[in-house]
């Protein structure tokens, strides 16, 4: 098992309680970045730690703060994105739930870094019961003057709220979710100006994610190098992967960035391999959104070397070979599965999920999942495949927010790689219909 | 003051001012059609994508392009910008693929609407429609309602500009329609039955591109293009009182603003030229206006030759 | 044929009211943000506002909030319309709602899904007959690596096979919440 940096509690009894927290060294980090570093110090450590956003972009964390506007006389906002709705991905629940203070301590220590005095979490309104959970872990964090006004005496103020939101994944956009935090619909907004300059009710806004703000808390209590000393080259420290699909053991893993594919799914210490031991067919290893990757291409690049769990290595050979860490959710597909239904599953979640203000994604997820829908039911036709792969390029990159991407790059790597299984879907449309799937654990011998 | 260069004409405009109105300012070939974006009214733009250009060089300092074709509705231009439009093939063709969009579930009634030969998006149609719809699925239908007395709403034909929303929001004091659910089931609708009761709602109308919302007024059932507009003005407590009637013979069919070549109402005293309910829908009396004389309309290909979209052969019933 | 305005049917016969206590928590709500953007508050106060008044939101339910909170009511409709959590039309006591989304899909969801509904007698988005129970699907509800699940009010029942929803909704029949 790698090193455990945020989890390294998470089967703490009482854990979730502030005492029992601070016995296992919680809230050290505000200790020290109050009392003896300033906020530049803090931005500079989050700067030399490498840490990249968890959110998916993987944009560098400090970098982000640093293009933080900070006009006189104008509050500035710190926003944890607390809604996790990219399918494939639950490790921010995970986080939340078992450890809410490691959150919270990480939302005090950032709101300082940022000059932050208001921050909130949004939570996605299904976690409803970890809002509670966290609300409960504010009160204590308040009590025990975390929290409130001069904090540990050094003349900061904080305060910390939880919004829920009610069922979108487009309010994980950070524009959207601004939005969705001013009581609106979640529809994202024109960029510029980007939030670091307008965001939350006009004010400069910064949004991150929860995983992001957690790893805050090590880099200071350890300092940034000794962060990016874990991990390889632009991809530091460790990162959590929700592990989900046909595995022996699915669930949330914290990793050392680097470690190989192979060993995070089939190693001791990791998933275990596939369940049933059947073969895997295929690996999304970075959340619904990213490419998926047929079996010869996860565990090795085209090139033949190992694949590392790193945002540089899951990308090697860009969109015709490769794919993306994004979020980490890593989604496993045994060889009975179908890749056409699992194209057609994700497009209607896009359509499900697009907002509908440009019309590209509008009009072109609806469509996407409209033929996407007969090809799986056995009413396609070759020429659709084509028109897929166009209907896809006409989205690609004309809408406001990347969700038209995200909704794009799926069916198109699916096509990539599997065109003849969406062909056979056409060609043996009966055959097709009756291929299992998805089986149930009991109903597997 | 900064220099752009748009589809190799070069143009110098303020700091500030978007890539659309540095080409309006020139006007021509070079201007991208705009479907939501609407001058008057801040904050609309973005959405329907028609205007996408692409930008060959960022600027002086910075000369890289830009990898996305970006919303010249909502882009800056910067000092040493080059923008094609009409010049690039790329955007040509995405142009043509957000067209193919709006016109998927839309109707194509072209024939019985009223805004056929006003339509700025039947005119898109026109230049970017392909051949024949690839679009084999159910189209999305909504019921015709109406939102007041004197406002028809007909979702079918509407592509989510938001412009009306924005009306409501800036010229009236409480809006009681706007925009529910989402994605492709998202709708401008009141929800409930309810009348939209204003002195300046009528302008909803006038800012629609489509033939969306119309004036339940209008009693003509034939064509705009066998009315004559006059210029006319009244004597009017509640706007400028100027607007364009519709006529045919010596009765008045219609009323609008008076609205420039993009279609927008044109400034009238230095202000937006919007006219108020009492103009557009009570006054169709000749007696009541002080008629001007001719409005000269930007009529465009369509208006003229009265060519339609016409639901094209090939589409297949689908199973669902 | 989408339907643009409410079947209006379904409304709530009594102006909705909320408690003395559930009316100071929505105030202390909207007073949590600063001066004049307790808008922020709304789609909170539409969540306990759903509880509150029967599991589902009423013009009557939307209007009331609109008006505890000064804004107008097609402020409160396009939120709510645009969220999928809130429930627009009337629902049993209990809603299930099913994850249908890929990774549980891999292991199983769409035979949740029918056996619920065989169970229950109903198919997704009916309510039973005795009106206990409403069948929803969801999109991913951050619970992939303990699929099946399926969610229902803040509780979230995972690792799913035909026995554990049998198990489930005896124990909500019972009235008792499932652990
Ligand atoms: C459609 C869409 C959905 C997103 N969902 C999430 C999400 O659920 N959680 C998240 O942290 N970031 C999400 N993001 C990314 C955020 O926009 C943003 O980049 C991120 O919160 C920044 O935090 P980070 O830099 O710490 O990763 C999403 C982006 C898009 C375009
Ligand atoms: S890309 Fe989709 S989700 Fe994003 S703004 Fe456009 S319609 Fe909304
Ligand atoms: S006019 Fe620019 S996006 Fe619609
Ligand atoms: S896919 Fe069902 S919980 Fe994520």
């Amino acid at each position: 098992m790698g090193r455990r940096i945020l989890l390294e509690n998470d089967h703490v009894p009482g854990i979730e309680t502030i005492d029992v927290y601070r016995k296992h060294g919680g809230y050290r980090s505000v200790e020290k970045a109050l009392k003896k570093m300033s906020p530049e110090q803090v931005v500079e450590e989050v700067q030399k730690s490498g840490l990249r956003g968890r959110g998916g972009a993987g944009f560098p964390t400090g970098m982000k703060w640093s293009f933080l506007a900070k006009p006189e006389g104008v509050p500035r906002y710190l926003l944890c994105n607390a809604d996790e709705s990219e399918p494939g991905t639950f490790k921010d629940r995970y986080l939340m739930e078992k450890i809410p203070h490691l959150l919270i301590e990480g939302m005090i220590v950032s709101s300082y870094a940022l000059g932050a005095n208001q921050s909130y979490i949004y939570i996605r309104g299904e976690y409803m019961w970890i809002l509670d959970i966290l609300e409960k872990a504010i009160a204590e964090a308040k009590a025990a003057g975390f929290l409130g006004k001069n904090i540990l005496g050094s003349g900061y103020d904080l305060e910390l709220g939880v919004a829920p939101g009610g069922g979108a994944y487009i309010c994980g956009e950070e524009t959207a979710l601004i939005e969705s935090l001013e009581g609106k619909r979640g529809n994202p907004r024109m960029k510029p100006p980007f939030p670091a300059v307008k965001g939350l009710w006009g004010c400069p806004t910064v949004v991150n994610n929860v995983e992001s703000i957690a790893a805050v808390v090590p880099i200071v209590n350890d300092g940034g190098e000794e962060y990016a000393k874990i991990g390889i080259g632009k991809s530091t420290g460790t990162k959590l992967i929700s592990a989900s699909g046909n595995l022996v053991r699915p669930g949330v893993y914290e990793i050392d960035m680097g470690i190989s594919v192979e060993e995070f799914i089939y190693g001791d210490d990791y998933c275990r391999g596939i369940a049933y031991n059947k073969k895997m067919k295929a690996c999304v290893p970075g959340g619904s959104s990213v490419p998926i990757l047929p079996a010869h291409l996860v565990t090795k690049t085209a090139a033949g070397e190992d694949r590392l769990m790193t945002y540089e290595s899951l990308a090697d050979g860009g969109f015709a070979s490769g794919s993306m860490l994004g979020s980490g959710g890593f989604i496993v597909f045994d060889e009975d599965q179908c890749i056409v239904r699992n194209t057609w599953n994700f497009a209607r979640f896009y359509a499900h999920e697009s907002c509908g203000q440009c019309s590209p994604c509008r009009e072109g997820t609806g469509w996407m999942e409209k033929v996407l829908y007969r090809l799986e039911h056995g009413t396609g036709n070759l020429h659709d495949i084509d028109l897929l792969a166009e209907i896809n390029k006409k989205i690609e990159g004309n809408t406001i927010c990347p969700l038209g991407d995200a909704a794009a790059w799926p069916v198109a790597a699916a096509i990539r790689h599997f065109r003849e299984e969406f062909e056979w879907h056409v060609t043996n449309r009966e055959e097709a219909q009756r291929k299992n799937y998805g089986l149930l654990k009991e109903s597997v011998a | 003051m900064v220099k752009v260069t748009i589809d190799d004409v070069q143009i110098e405009v303020e700091e500030g001012t978007s890539i659309l109105n540095a080409a309006r300012s020139v006007g021509g070939e070079i201007v991208p059609p705009a479907m939501c974006y609407y001058s008057k009214l801040p904050g609309t733009g973005g959405k329907c994508r028609t205007c996408l250009v692409e930008v060959a060089q960022g600027s002086e300092k910075d000369p890289r392009p830009m990898p996305k074709l970006v919303a010249s509705c909502s882009t800056n231009v910067m000092d040493g910008m080059v923008v094609k439009n009409k010049t690039s093939e790329r955007v040509q063709q995405n142009r043509g693929g957000v067209v193919e969009f709006l016109l998927i579930n839309h109707p194509l009634d072209c024939p019985i609407c009223d805004q056929a030969g006003e339509c700025h998006l039947q005119d898109l149609g026109f230049e970017h429609g392909g051949a024949k719809t690839r679009y084999e699925e159910d189209r999305r239908t909504f019921d015709p309602i109406d939102i007041g007395n004197k406002i028809k709403l007909h979702m079918n034909r509407c592509i989510l500009c938001y412009r009306c929303v924005h009306v409501a929001n800036q010229l009236t004091e409480s809006r009681v329609h706007g925009v529910l659910h989402r994605g492709e089931h998202a709708e401008i609708s009141t929800y409930i039955e309810n009348a939209i009761e204003n002195d300046f709602s009528g302008n909803m109308i006038d800012v629609c591109p489509v033939g969306a919302l119309t004036d339940k007024t209008f009693r003509f059932k034939s064509r705009v293009w066998f009315l004559k507009p006059m210029e006319a003005s009244c004597e009017c407590t509640k706007c400028s009182g100027k607007a364009v009637v519709w006529m045919f013979g010596n009765e008045i069919y219609r009323v609008t603003a008076r609205k420039d070549k993009y279609g927008e109402v044109e400034d009238q005293d230095g202000k937006t030229g919007w006219i108020c309910n009492d103009c557009r829908f009570d006054k169709k009396d000749v007696s009541k206006w002080n008629v001007e004389g001719p409005r000269k309309i930007d009529r465009h290909s369509v208006i003229s030759q009265g060519h339609y979209l016409s639901p094209r052969s090939g589409a297949q019933k689908t199973i669902k | 044929m989408g339907s643009s305005h409410v079947d209006l049917s379904k409304r709530h016969t009594e102006k909705p009211s909320f408690s003395p206590e559930k009316l100071a928590e929505v105030q202390a709500l909207m007073n949590s943000y600063p001066e004049g953007k307790h808008k922020s508050a709304l789609i909170r106060i539409l969540h306990i506002a759903e509880e509150e008044f029967g599991g589902w939101l009423s013009i009557e339910t939307m209007d009331y909030v609109a008006e505890l909170m000064n804004i107008q009511p097609i402020e409160v409709y396009e939120v709510a319309t645009f969220y999928t959590m809130f429930n627009l039309d009337p629902v049993g006591k209990y809603v299930f709602e099913v994850c249908r989304t890929g990774p549980c899909m891999l292991v199983g969801s769409d035979q949740i899904i029918d056996y619920i509904g065989e169970k229950l007698n109903i198919k997704v988005g009916e309510t039973s007959s005795d009106g206990m129970f409403t069948l929803k699907t969801a999109e991913c509800l951050g619970a992939c690596g303990y699929a099946p699940m399926l969610q229902c009010g803040k509780k979230f029942h995972e690792h799913l096979t035909k026995e554990r929803v049998d198990e489930v909704i005896a124990s909500y029949r019972e009235g008792k919440v499932p652990n």
